[in-house]
């Protein structure tokens, strides 16, 4: 449990600092949205879609894989069937982490404010959510999930328009903003925690046997990080069991 | 375009449902110790395999990737925050592409 925060400077704005707080951790989030949605963009366009049915993908389903997963279909004329099964089974990932978010959720929040923290949760904004706060607020999650949402969409709406690439430079440079953001994200716990760091060793071992032996290359992505993170947690709760202290 | 519409109805359906079930009707805390502990590692272990390998391919060559990593383990090792560590690994692909791509 986190010791309610009491200052005399700004005694009236907890909430408030929450948001901000969140705001500016969902900045590079932000940033790393933008050239991977602005592809999304101009792919769906060149497809064949509409610049707003493109744009409302992005604004509504608030996913990488899943909705090029789908929107790929809806571009080569598949059934509904497929589409939805296709892209909830990528989306099944967001289970765990759900359920990870859940248990460290602040006390008295309302159906209204999980609903919508809920449709916010990406793979980047759960895991900043996570390793950055010890109970994770409305306001805090709300701020998080502004900028990438906002870049998400603005970025979609860009490519659509401009139907032609960010300059190549610029676009492999923010490329690793995501991934950077990721380290800095996952290596300070690591240093202070043998488990934390063995544990990511064992997930970043499994995802690249996953991803480079021959005969298990077959699968996508979406799957090698669910199943790598399924048995280094396993490891991880199997050999490192917590105490409660926190 | 009824058809697609209806599509992307579906599928931010099939977003939304796994996201927000949990969070919805887990208002309880687990109990299991073992599960506690593997939910407490999930985003850890997640951060670990997203990041790699997928790394090496995010900037459209291994070289500058590498370069890009390199600052970026670097900086955080240092415990700098995540913006500053993101613009500058972004800068130093930039960089490295810019001279030596």
């Amino acid at each position: 449990m986190q010791i309610p925060f009491i200052s005399s400077r700004k005694p009236a704005a907890p909430q408030q600092e929450d948001f901000l707080f969140g705001l500016s951790d969902g900045f590079p989030i932000a940033l790393g949205y933008i050239p991977v949605s602005f592809a999304f963009g101009l792919l769906a366009v060149k497809g064949g879609l509409p610049v707003w049915v493109a744009t409302l993908i992005s604004l509504t389903n608030l996913t990488s894989a899943g909705q090029f997963a789908g929107t790929n279909l809806i571009l080569a004329g598949a059934s509904l069937v497929e589409i939805t099964f296709t892209t909830l089974i990528i989306n099944l990932r967001y289970l765990l982490m759900s359920l990870s978010l859940s248990q460290k959720l602040a006390p008295g929040l309302t159906l209204k404010e999980r609903s919508l923290m809920a449709f916010g949760i990406t793979d980047e904004t759960f895991a900043v959510a996570s390793v950055e706060r010890a109970e994770i607020s409305f306001p805090y999650m709300l701020g998080l999930i502004t900028g990438p949402y906002l870049g998400w969409g603005t970025g979609t709406l860009l490519g659509g328009l401009v139907c032609t690439l960010l300059p190549a430079s610029l676009q492999n440079a923010l490329g690793i903003t995501l991934y950077a953001m990721f380290i800095a994200l996952v290596v300070p716990p690591a240093k202070k925690s043998r488990a934390i760091s063995l544990i990511v060793a064992v997930a970043v071992g499994l995802s690249s046997a996953l991803a480079w032996l021959p005969g298990l290359r077959f699968l996508s992505e979406g799957w090698r990080i669910t199943i790598a993170t399924i048995l280094a947690c396993l490891f991880g709760a199997a050999c490192f069991p917590r105490k409660e202290v926190d | 375009m009824a058809k697609t519409l209806l599509a992307v109805v579906l599928m931010a359906l099939v977003s939304y449902l796994p996201r927000v079930l949990p969070v919805v009707f887990l208002r309880k805390k687990i109990e299991s110790p073992f599960f506690r502990s593997f939910l407490y590692y999930v985003p850890y272990a997640v951060l670990g395999a997203m990041t790699f390998p997928a790394i090496l391919k995010a900037t459209g060559d291994t070289a500058s990737a590498l370069a890009g990593f390199a600052i970026a383990l670097i900086l955080a090792f240092f415990e700098k925050g995540l913006i500053t560590v993101a613009l500058f690994a972004a800068l130093a692909v930039y960089l490295f592409q810019f001279f030596l791509g």
